[in-house]
């Protein structure tokens, strides 16, 4: 037998390899067959049967995205009998939709309106079948609109195959079949981690984010209000894809005039707080390692990063038994939003009641995280608004601004300078590499031994990466360590998380150090980034990420000057009493079923 | 029994794979009726599923009831052949002599009346299930005397 | 006046007969018993009409450590009764396909997928599949075990992959084709999912041999046919009956002498009007000439006194409800069809509107994802083209 076979579309020869699906081959040919329950991020469904094609010598259509090529087949992708029956299906899936398109938040970015015009229907066609629902808004991450639910389950395979929650599936059958929680409860009830994937694999605007940036034009508004918005790392490399600008492209400084003419008091900058992230976790990392090697204490170790907020109540709901293995750092959103209403108000002699805290995030969780009640150290809500890129997207469209050839500014100070370990916390593997950045040095007194900084085995989309460091010629104070070989692994996609923690909790993982992130591909390919994320996509941003770090003057977060300032005037050292009460956090079991 | 003692009996009995999940939930049905969202999170408990997907199971299955039903469940069957044959007169019967309509259960959840499917005994219709049982060749006088059975029927 | 009907008595003829056909058989070999099977032509008698041989000759072509025969007892079709009674009566021989199945393929584990209408069975099916063993065990020495799954109300189970997915604790949704279950059926191992009826007449055709099978019926529709028989007839139940008889001949022995319509296959089938019933035949449509219908057994007749929208109102509404909704030809045409034709009889929606209709049975026919879906336009068509007058006023 051959590994390829030969098939025929529209006339054209092509050569796939075996198990290609037709739909592989009329890509291959750059011929665009319509999908809508196809994602290449999930397995096939073969649902929505809009990607039909005639194949000679069958009678009926047959769906392009779960046929498998075979030798010899001969495929029609525009036939009229195609044509006519897809226009029905689209018309079908109209008939049962919220058509109320022009009030809808991913309108113009929506597949199905995008198919509609393309095959012009005709909303008379057949009569209305829409069920009467209500929007689901107990959340303070995802709302849930059902009315205007295709019933793909795109979705509902998110939730099961990349991040193994589960927390949606399909309910009821024939014409009552819906996407629904445990019960239909609301969302807010059940075990959904509001990671967001579901909402960037949502073809339509059934699924979407909570958006508070109403809010914030109110306070931007107010003049007694400070305004401060800082920005997270993975916004800067895709925020372009919404105001068209090709995927990858950085627009770190566009981005700062845009958010500077929408009006922000100062934009400053989640990296700044992730360097601090940095030094906190580090430090705490060597602090277990001390307790271990040192004072043979029983610590929890594999010890595991806590930035990724759709993680950590993941952990909380799946393996509550194993909470102590997180970082008690908070992460840079909530850290920055702890010392923007303390430090950062005291040295601008800001009443902090009076500053607005706004984060722009590549997450739909950073929104849930902002308000769990323990996130009011500094006395106020630390965190007051979380925004996703795409809302961050809609308000710079909302001012007007041509941003494609907006002038471009730095940063504000304070809290505005970082550096480009900061940066890569927005790509998997990200958070490790920069802290070994830190941590090799602070125990060796040396750099790591890479290449120009850059760790290269933690890089990369493999869902679970390991590597190990061996640590030599350590500086007196960490003599302990001598020798030692510093085992750590990154995981990103809740189901690779799943695979390491299973090992945590058998007791047989080999690791000390492990970084995990909910999304696939870490932060830029976040549940609050632009529609659409896919493989090709988050590399390109991952890419964008990676030459935002080498382009920058500091690489290590140890090396940045306000971060020195910080810990000099104020926090005084890692892990301190102060860092204690503003920077790191507890966390709470939940129920995993 | 309590529900959790059930499930767990049920899991040791079927086992505690994805497959295992029906005869579970029908041997909940069998003892309850129906299957309780306490039920529901058990049920995902012991066989590590999420508690949406037991639920998204049982609303499939017209029979893997999610509310609760009366100790006896009546399903009236409603294709055509049946409706030829006075599933109208059947179903006014029934809700006459129940006090309920279809959909509903009785006050003292002895009785719950539903629609079902064709229930495979088209030639002597109408016909209806009284929980496993089949009663056919219905008529107003032989409901009245199943109802009645049914009502005595304390245990 | 002589009845044109051949009557057949197999299915419910002497179990002690089919005993000795199952010692018989399964003296020869795995090949021997496939090539009979493949020459008899036997065709699988749940309504869709593959081959059994050719079925279980893709099984036991698969290479696996694992596989499985799974007996289809999920009969919903309305109008259709034929599967309870075989097992009711006719145990062994469903059993003994089975084994024979089990056999030929290279599975030693078989179950039987009953629907959960028919739960009250199984005390006896329990003892006769306990008996079944012993004999397996003490006269064969042949291990197959055989297991009841019961269903738990969904007619969509009836489809094969739906009915896989449900053995597997899921919603019975119908899987993507290909893999077919002899490829990737229950827990992805090579399954064969058979009819109960079909079943029985493997041993049928181990019994007579396939050259005697091959004269019963016409051309590729081979052997006898159980056929549910209901609705506006003096004589309702359970007939055995050569397969490719004429419809003519089918009203006028079962008939009430008024005769509107039969439908034949029941809700999913087609609805053949008084003047097509001369040139209908009943039988598999590639080898007939004219009108031909293939069918699950399910016969129903209609009056005069009949509406015919009434009957399509109701089928309408059994689709809407058992369609497992996930592909969207069928979860909202089935909508559309039932909420078109209402609009059309109120008066809301012009005549012009039932073309939409037909039009839309046409995707649903060319686009769904099982049979079910594929099937809904049938008897829509046959009723709206046929009965229009009573569609609409």
């Amino acid at each position: 037998m051959t590994d390829t076979v030969k098939i025929k579309i529209d006339g054209i020869e092509v050569k796939l390899e075996k198990n290609a699906s037709i739909l592989d081959a009329a890509k291959q040919l750059n011929i665009k067959i319509p999908t809508l329950c196809h994602h290449e991020d999930l397995c096939v469904a073969g649902n929505c049967r809009v990607c039909v094609v005639e194949q000679e010598g069958v009678h009926n259509l047959v769906p392009s995205c779960s046929t498998p090529a075979l030798d010899g087949m001969i495929i029609h992708t525009m036939t009229p009998k195609v044509r006519k029956a897809r226009k029905d299906l689209i018309a079908l899936l109209v008939s049962e939709h919220n058509t109320q398109c022009t009030t809808c938040y991913r309108s113009k970015n929506c597949e199905l309106q995008d198919l509609a015009a393309e095959y012009n229907i005709d909303n008379e066609v057949y009569l209305s079948v829409l069920k009467p629902s209500k929007v689901d808004r107990s959340s303070w991450s995802i709302e849930k609109d059902d009315s205007k639910c295709i019933r793909c389950q795109r979705c509902v395979r998110t939730c099961a195959e990349l991040q193994h929650v589960n927390a949606l599936d399909v309910a009821y059958r024939g014409k009552d079949m819906k996407i629904s929680t445990f019960m239909d409860l609301h969302m807010n009830e059940v075990v959904c981690v509001n990671c967001g994937q579901c909402i960037i694999h949502c073809p339509t605007g059934a699924l979407t984010e909570r958006r508070y940036y109403d809010n914030i034009w109110d306070a931007i508004g107010d003049p007694k209000k400070h305004v401060i918005i800082n920005t997270a790392p993975s916004v800067r490399v895709a925020l372009g894809e919404t105001l068209g600008f090709p995927v990858g492209t950085r627009v770190t400084k566009k981005m700062v005039t845009a958010l500077k003419k929408i009006g922000f008091d100062a934009v400053l900058d989640t990296d700044f707080a992730a360097d601090v992230t940095i030094l906190e976790e580090g430090h705490e990392l060597l602090h277990r390692l001390k307790r271990v090697f040192v004072d043979k204490e029983k610590v929890s170790l594999p010890m595991i990063t806590s930035c990724s907020p759709g993680w950590v109540k993941f952990i909380e709901h799946m393996y509550p038994n194993y909470l102590s293995h997180l970082s008690t750092c908070k992460s840079p959103q909530q850290m920055f939003g702890a010392l923007a209403k303390t430090y950062y108000a005291k040295k601008k002699g800001i009443d902090p009641k009076d500053i607005v805290s706004v984060a722009g995030m590549p997450c739909s969780a950073k929104k849930y995280e902002a308000n769990r009640p323990e996130m009011k150290s500094s006395g106020y809500n630390d965190v007051d608004a979380g925004l996703t890129t795409r809302e961050i997207g809609h308000m710079i469209k909302e001012t007007g601004v041509d941003f494609l050839s907006l002038e471009e500014t730095e940063f504000d100070s304070l809290m505005g300078e970082s550096s480009g370990a900061g940066v890569i916390f927005g790509a998997t593997g990200g958070v490790m590499e920069a802290a070994l950045r830190t941590v090799y040095e602070v125990v060796t007194g040396r750099e790591v031994p890479f290449k120009n900084l850059n760790i290269t085995p933690v890089r990369g989309l493999k869902g679970v990466k390991e590597a190990t460091i061996k640590i030599e010629n350590c500086v007196p104070a960490f003599s302990f360590l001598e020798g030692v070989e510093l085992k750590i692994a990154i995981a990103h996609g809740l189901i690779n998380a799943r695979i390491v923690m299973d090992q945590v909790e058998k007791g047989t993982s080999p690791y000390h150090f492990i970084e995990i992130m909910a999304c696939p591909g870490g932060c830029i390919g976040g549940g609050g980034q632009p529609i659409p994320t896919n493989c090709e996509i988050r590399q390109k941003r991952i890419d964008a990420i990676y030459e935002e770090d080498a382009n920058m003057p500091v690489r290590k977060s140890h090396e940045v000057k306000e971060v020195q300032e910080l810990y000099r005037d104020f926090l005084k050292e890692p892990l301190g009493q102060k860092s204690h009460h503003l920077l790191h956090t507890k966390y709470t079991k939940r129920n995993r079923y | 029994m309590e529900i959790k003692a059930l499930i767990f009996k049920l899991a040791e009995k079927y086992g505690r794979k994805r497959e295992n999940l029906i005869p579970i939930l029908q041997g909940v049905v069998q003892e309850e009726r129906y299957i309780s969202d306490e039920a529901m999170v058990e049920i995902a408990r012991q066989l590590d599923i999420s508690a949406a997907q037991v639920y998204g199971t049982c609303t499939f299955y017209s029979f893997l009831n999610t509310k609760p039903k009366g100790k006896y469940i009546i399903r009236v069957c409603e294709t055509i052949v049946c409706d030829m044959r006075g599933k109208k007169e059947v179903i006014s019967t029934l809700e006459d002599l129940l006090k309920i309509k279809i959909g509903e259960t009785t006050h003292n959840k002895r009785f719950s009346l539903l629609k079902t499917e064709c229930l495979g005994w088209c030639h002597k219709g109408p016909v209806m299930l009284v929980n496993d049982e089949v009663y056919t060749e219905l008529t107003p006088e032989k409901i009245r005397n199943i109802i009645a059975k049914y009502k005595e029927n304390i245990n | 006046m002589q009845s044109k009907l051949k009557r057949v008595d197999f299915i419910f003829s002497s179990n002690e007969e089919s005993k000795k056909v199952l010692l018989k058989t399964f003296r020869k070999t795995r090949e021997e018993i496939l090539d009979e099977l493949i020459t008899s032509r036997l065709k699988g008698r749940g309504g869709a009409g593959f081959s059994t041989g050719m079925k279980w000759k893709f099984a036991k072509s698969e290479v696996a450590d694992q596989k499985y025969i799974i007996c289809n007892a999920d009969e919903g079709e309305p109008g259709t009764f034929k599967d309870r009674k075989i097992l009711d009566k006719a145990l062994f021989k469903v059993l003994g396909g089975m084994a024979i199945a089990g056999k030929v393929v290279g599975a030693n584990k078989g179950f039987i997928y009953l629907r959960g209408e028919y739960k009250f069975l199984v005390p006896q099916l329990k003892e006769g599949i306990s008996d079944f063993h012993k004999l397996l065990k003490n006269e064969l020495d042949f291990d197959f075990n055989i297991e009841i799954f019961l269903g738990s109300g969904s007619y969509i189970c009836g489809e094969e992959t739906a009915l896989i997915e449900s053995m597997e604790g899921k919603r019975g949704e119908p899987r993507n084709k290909p893999p077919f279950p002899t490829q990737y059926g229950y827990l992805g191992k090579p399954t064969v999912v058979n009819n109960v009826e079909t079943l029985a007449l493997v041993m049928m055709v181990c019994q007579v041999e396939a050259e005697n099978f091959k004269k019963l019926g016409i051309h590729d529709s081979t052997g006898s046919k159980l056929f549910s028989i209901s609705g506006d007839t003096p004589k309702s139940g359970i007939y055995e009956l050569e397969f490719g008889m004429s419809l003519i001949d089918f009203v006028e022995e079962f008939g009430d002498g008024d005769t509107k319509s039969v439908q034949v296959g029941g809700a999913s089938g087609f609805c053949v009007p008084r003047k097509k019933f001369e040139t209908t035949t009943i039988g598999y449509k590639e080898d007939l000439d004219g009108d031909s219908l293939p069918t699950g057994g399910s016969m129903m007749l209609f009056n005069s006194s009949r509406s015919m929208y009434n009957v399509l109102h109701n089928y309408l509404e059994f689709f809407t409800n058992e369609s497992c909704g996930q592909c969207t030809p069928c979860r909202i045409g089935c909508q559309q069809l039932l909420k078109g034709i209402k609009a059309i009889k109120r008066g809301d929606k012009s005549e012009e509107y039932l073309k939409q209709l037909l039009e839309l049975t046409d995707t649903m026919k060319l686009t769904s994802k099982c049979g079910l879906g594929q099937s809904v336009a049938n008897s829509f068509s046959s009723i709206v083209e046929n009965f229009r007058e009573e569609m609409i006023y």
